[in-house]
């Protein structure tokens, strides 16, 4: 009895240990390095858009193979004034965007999708309009892994998805 | 309160209204009832007739389920500056959506599953028009809504106005949208997601809501048209 209750204090210092160590390790630069390689994007992309048009969307899959949450905090891109991160919600039949002020979280080991209707990435204020079949580049920045770059594929207007088809715009 | 009792007494034809009443009256009251049951089913069917006949009393597509509020008096301008009312816009179904350009999401999605649609339906396509209204007059011009619309590849006819022409439009509509700042100083716009199906009259026929599949936003558009 006395011996399986000294075995179980001895698991509870560990894990509680652990949590000390893992606490300040997050914040450590060493450990911003570490995290680094455990944001993966994939599959970046945008939409089309016109010359007058003020901003547009991006979308990709961002996983975090890592062991601690990470998190989108903001962005650059040489196309746009602002780089933002936004959410979409349907309110009945009311479409209501908003920017997500304190980013958003990729936990650890998770994925998270940028996709039309959901969470997505806002070029706001374009400087020049994003042509449908060219690359974009975008900077993101995660607070544990830092700067990501990515080279945002631009799709048509309509897309909603990376690599789709044709059919969404009806062009034909 | 005597003469008020009398008349009743005389005139009701309920004879339970009596406390003891005899065979032979209930059973005349019962006649009584009966006949006059039969005359109010004469009278439902009739009213009822009536209002099926009536051509101007049919609701469109015998779609009750939406108020005839939806829709009226509107007038915007178009890309080329022409202006569009409710007026013009007579003796052609269209099918009306309220947005943004700066709308990374919603707005595309919307138009471009509308010219995926139209496309789907062939020669019908060409029979109902497709209208976006910007509700953000303060960053889209009429050229830019005109420019912004040509990325679908089909006919759009997109329109904007002043503050005030835009409101009662919206209200029209029963629509509804709002400007939200965000944190750089900047706004985003809330607005109604769904697309209205109006008929050549100018009323309302169907909605198209965001989620609708496409599926039966087809069927709606055929019955538009049809």
């Amino acid at each position: 009895m006395i011996r399986t209750l000294s075995v179980a204090a001895a698991l509870v210092s560990t894990v509680v240990l652990a949590g000390c160590n893992a606490a300040p390790e997050a914040e450590a630069p060493a450990a911003t390095e570490a995290a680094a390689s455990a944001i993966a994007i994939t599959a970046p992309w945008s939409r089309e858009t016109s010359e007058g048009q003020k901003a547009g969307g991006a979308f990709m899959m961002i996983a975090n193979t890592g062991s601690a949450a990470d998190r989108l905090i903001g962005g650059a891109s040489p196309v746009a004034v602002r780089v933002e991160i936004h959410t979409m919600v349907m309110d009945g039949d009311v479409m209501r965007m908003r920017e997500l002020e304190d980013g958003l979280e990729v936990p650890a080991g998770s994925e998270v999708l940028l996709k039309p209707g959901s969470f997505h990435v806002m070029l706001m204020d374009l400087k020049e309009p994003l042509k449908a079949g060219k690359k974009v580049p975008l900077t993101l920045t995660f607070e544990g892994a830092g700067p990501v770059e990515v080279a945002l594929e631009v799709q048509s207007a309509g897309a909603m998805g990376h690599g789709m088809g044709g059919g969404h715009a009806g062009h034909e | 309160m005597a003469w008020a009792a009398g008349t009743r007494a005389m005139s009701d034809p309920f004879p339970e209204a009596e406390p003891e009443p005899s065979p032979e009256r209930t059973a005349e009251g019962l006649k009584t009832l009966r006949l006059m049951l039969w005359l109010l089913v004469a009278l439902v069917v009739g009213a009822g007739a009536i209002v099926m006949l009536a051509p101007d009393r049919t609701p469109p597509a015998g779609n009750g389920a939406y108020p005839d509020t939806i829709g009226g008096p509107f007038a915007l301008t178009a890309p080329d500056g022409t202006r569009v009312t409710d007026e013009t816009l007579k003796g052609k179904p269209f099918a009306i959506f309220f947005g943004f350009t700066r709308c990374p999401d919603v707005c595309p999605t919307t138009l471009s599953r509308m010219a995926q649609w139209r496309g789907q339906m062939g020669a019908d396509g060409d029979k109902f028009q497709i209208v976006f209204v910007s509700v953000d007059p303060d960053t889209d011009s009429p050229a830019d809504i005109g420019r912004y619309v040509d990325l679908f590849g089909t006919p759009i006819l997109g329109l904007t106005g002043t503050n005030e022409e835009i409101d009662a439009a919206v209200r029209a509509y029963r629509a509804f949208y709002q400007k939200v700042p965000t944190a750089a100083g900047d706004y985003t716009i809330d607005h109604t997601a769904s697309v209205y199906l109006m008929d050549a009259d100018g009323r309302l026929q169907g909605i198209i809501s965001y989620d609708e599949t496409n599926t039966n936003a087809l069927a709606k558009l055929k019955r538009l048209v049809g």
